[in-house]
């Protein structure tokens, strides 16, 4: 009965783990699959943590929190499709600065806000129980009882997959990252698919940086993002840019974390740095496994100009 | 098979553009900085007719139909379509007025179906509808336009699993679909065997029997005979002739078409061939998930001689080019130059040996286009004297080499110092040939040598070869302009699927044979 529990409690961590990732990868895959690569995620991610901290802690409403999260970071994704699809500029070199403002700018904020506060802590949001389903053995707490954010992660994922694949609109985001002079000679706008897929991109990575001070710890701690930007970026590659995929490469990432909280409470003989290790090295280890890339779109990183 | 077949229509009309020409084109002008690729260029369509653009590579024919489609703007003219005045800013507005477009580089998306590439762009995205519909009554529709018109494809296949000749048949299905009434066909046969050519040439009937109107760009003169009923020759950016098929010859468009009477077939002494220099035995290289971009290639080349490699672009000629001159590592079989064996050797002792090459893009391969001339023609020599003595580049020496080669090569250029990526097509490829065959090779391997060329440097390139060929140099022709190989070579060699599918002496060479070698039809079954 004890190892049900202890599984139980390390799958329901597993998908609350999970959650802020299927969010950013999702959107990371609309931006790639339209043809932009942003490797700012992690910045993204930050400035999404500061922005719904920041509104939740003085306007106390999740909701609020939430929408300021996407809505400041879609403004980022905004300014970063003006650099990379109307300028042109290099879209790794982009999102490197991203990661240096998001970091920079996402601690600095902070530190003017809180320096001199002594209670930065709010309550994080609450699990929602979901009537009869939760009750279901062993799965139903696990599935059914989480917070409105990991349901929303899940129900975005199914979306996402149904509106690239059944839709005019996703038909048209695939074509602009495999042949993007294809989709405007058909007489649609490339800019304008790149820039819609750049700023939803950029807002969910908002939305998965605001769970973890709002969903998860209710603090927020400079760098709190640690890597899962990074992250993020590979699992788009393990998931092989679909957005189930991401679903299932999500999982395992929050299993990965959920796994070593649970090992650094165990009491093992091993230093817990160690231990966190697992969710870097399980990204590394995918990376060399995955390294065929046959499923990459073309366009990828590639600027698109108008001219023949 | 086609109830939409109309009997009156398929007769030329006079050129003068009366009120009924599907599309009138007055007075176009396009420059590019100081370029001039239009300049007050008119035409009309009328309706049901095939109409053939007639020009040299950089005449304008693509800038012209560009602004047609609304890819580009033009700064002075009007388009009049039935008629009516309009302007066109996009390829979406284009499309509106029944304008489609197949451009030379397919704009097909691989990893989509025929319908997801037939339907893209044809719906709204936001509005209801954009849930996409039924895939299987789309194909079906899809497959009802394409039978109209006798085009076989299949509406459900991936478009990365077609032939070349059946992604073109997807992309003048996707114009049908939307219900154009003029399609520009951008240099449609430069990658299709003769044969699909000939069913090209059927459809073009087709389609212009159900009254639709065709603009067919071209530079090949049999082509414009073959499928025009008129024709308009453009040169440096100007309409220099308009014709009706049946009042003109392949003589005269020429003449148009250059400017000067040219030599239309080229003079070829018989090869003296001397020692066997290149042997290529069972040669296999490896592309991606296993699969063999060359099978077994077997073939050899004696002092002396050109042989021609004919095919179907993508059949393997890049990679046989790049593994003989050691830029591919092959998987398997022998590379033996001047009977020295090079398998896998580095580029730089396969140049000792003697072998040079003329890549099939000068300006990614055989150029570094931000360097000068001087520095361009010394790319394989600058380490040794005299180009460096000491490890110190002399400045003087490399000018006076580049002087001469650029004398002798008749590379038409202000100074040796000027960037090779101002010269033109020709001029580049002069440079490049210069470097190459100067330093008295034993091998030449020369890919796509005149792609792009315009006919005055094509004509200098091929004599440049021959010349090679009878001071004895052997020649490794690899061409997909299957006149140049026929031309040029001594005996051809037909590549298919990375394999040789079959090899025929240059004098008993007939275009039908080669051209179901090129197809994959095997040889026992075409003799």
């Amino acid at each position: 009965m004890g190892l049900i529990t202890a599984l139980q409690s390390l799958l329901t961590a597993c998908l609350r783990m999970a959650a802020p990732l299927i969010y950013t990868t999702i959107g990371e895959t609309y931006d790639e699959r339209a043809g932009v690569v942003n490797i700012g995620l992690e910045g993204l991610m930050l400035i999404g943590a500061c922005t719904a901290f920041v509104v939740a802690f003085f306007a106390h409403s999740m909701a609020l929190a939430l929408l300021m999260a996407a809505l400041v970071a879609g403004v980022f994704g905004l300014i970063f499709a003006y650099v990379t699809v109307t300028l042109q500029a290099n879209q790794i070199v982009t999102g490197t600065a991203y990661n240096l403002i998001g970091l920079g700018l996402s601690s600095f904020v902070y530190r003017v806000l809180f320096s001199n506060s002594a209670d930065t802590r709010l309550e994080p949001l609450q699990p929602v129980s979901i009537p009869v389903l939760s009750r279901i053995p062993f799965i139903g707490p696990i599935l059914f009882q989480q917070t409105w954010l990991v349901y929303g992660a899940l129900l975005l994922a199914i979306a996402a997959a149904v509106v690239l694949n059944k839709t005019m609109l996703g038909l048209s985001l695939r074509a602009a990252g495999e042949h993007p002079r294809a989709v405007a000679t058909a007489g649609l706008s490339v800019v304008r698919l790149r820039y819609g897929a750049a700023i939803f991109g950029a807002m969910l990575a908002g939305i998965g940086g605001a769970y973890l001070p709002i969903a998860w710890v209710g603090v927020f701690v400079e760098n709190m993002v640690a890597g899962r930007g990074f992250i993020a970026l590979a699992i788009v590659v393990f998931g092989r840019w679909k957005p189930m995929g991401m679903l299932w490469a999500c999982l395992l990432f929050g299993f990965a974390y959920a796994l070593q909280l649970r090992l650094q409470t165990q009491n093992l003989q091993v230093a817990y740095q160690l231990l966190q290790v697992l969710p870097y090295l399980a990204t590394i280890v995918i990376m060399i496994v995955m390294r065929g890339q046959s499923a990459q779109p073309k366009a990828m990183g590639v600027p698109y100009t108008e001219r023949a | 098979m086609s109830p939409i077949l109309r009997a009156d229509s398929v007769s030329a009309r006079d050129g003068t553009g009366g009120p009924c020409a599907r599309v009138r084109l007055i007075d176009i002008c396009k420059s590019f900085g100081a370029l001039r690729a239009n300049d007050h260029v008119s035409l009309e369509v009328m309706p049901g007719e095939v109409m053939c653009l007639l020009g040299e590579n950089g005449a304008g024919k693509s800038t012209l139909m560009n602004i047609l489609y609304g890819l580009y703007r033009c700064d002075e003219g009007r388009i009049e379509i039935d008629g009516q005045a309009v302007s066109i800013r996009s390829p979406h507005e284009a499309l509106a007025h029944g304008i489609g477009m197949v451009h030379q580089h397919f704009m097909l998306v691989p990893p989509l179906t025929v319908t997801e590439n037939v339907i893209l762009g044809t719906r709204s995205l936001f509005r209801h509808g954009s849930i996409l519909p039924d895939m299987r009554s789309v194909e079906k529709q899809v497959d009802e336009v394409a039978c109209r018109y006798s085009l076989r494809i299949d509406a459900a296949a991936r478009v990365s699993m077609l032939s070349v000749g059946e992604q073109q048949r997807v992309e003048i299905v996707k114009a049908l679909y939307r219900g154009v009434r003029l399609l520009i066909l951008d240099e449609p046969t430069a990658v299709l065997t003769p044969q699909e050519t000939d069913e090209l040439f059927h459809t073009l009937r087709v389609l212009t029997a159900a009254g639709l109107s065709i603009v067919f760009i071209t530079h090949k003169l049999n082509e414009v005979m073959a499928a025009a009923d008129r024709v308009t020759v453009l040169r440096d950016g100007v309409v220099v002739g308009r014709r009706l098929i049946g009042e003109t010859s392949q003589q005269e468009l020429a003449q148009l078409m250059v400017g000067r009477d040219v030599q239309m077939t080229i003079e070829k002494g018989s090869a003296r061939p001397g020692a066997e220099v290149l042997e290529v035995a069972d040669l296999t290289v490896a592309g991606d998930e296993g699969r063999k971009l060359l099978d077994g290639i077997s073939l050899h080349v004696r002092a002396g001689e050109i042989l021609g490699i004919a095919g179907v672009d993508g059949n393997g000629q890049r990679e046989l080019a790049l593994a003989i001159t050691g830029l591919l590592k092959p998987a398997g079989g022998r590379i033996c130059i001047a009977g020295k064996d090079l398998t896998g050797k580095p580029p730089h002792e396969i140049i000792e040996a003697g072998a040079r090459f003329i890549p099939e893009d000068r300006q990614s391969e055989g150029l570094v286009l931000d360097f000068t001339i001087a520095e361009n023609l010394i790319l394989k020599s600058f380490a040794k004297p005299p180009f460096a003595v000491r490890q110190m580049l002399q400045r003087q020496a490399i000018d006076d080499y580049a002087r001469r080669i650029v004398k002798t090569f008749d590379v038409r250029t202000s100074s040796v110092h000027a960037k090779t990526a101002d010269l033109s097509g020709g001029n580049q490829q002069k440079v490049v040939l210069g470097r190459e065959i100067d330093q008295h090779p034993v091998l030449l391997v020369a890919a796509q040598p005149t792609r792009g060329l315009d006919v005055g440097a094509t004509e200098y390139i091929h004599k440049a070869l021959l010349e090679q060929r009878d001071r004895g140099v052997a020649i490794l022709l690899i061409s997909t302009e299957l006149e140049e190989v026929l031309a040029l070579s001594d005996r051809i060699a037909v590549i298919y699927e990375g394999r040789i599918a079959g090899e025929v002496a240059g004098d008993r060479a007939n275009t039908q044979r080669i051209g179901l070698l090129m197809a994959g039809v095997r040889r026992e079954d075409c003799d």
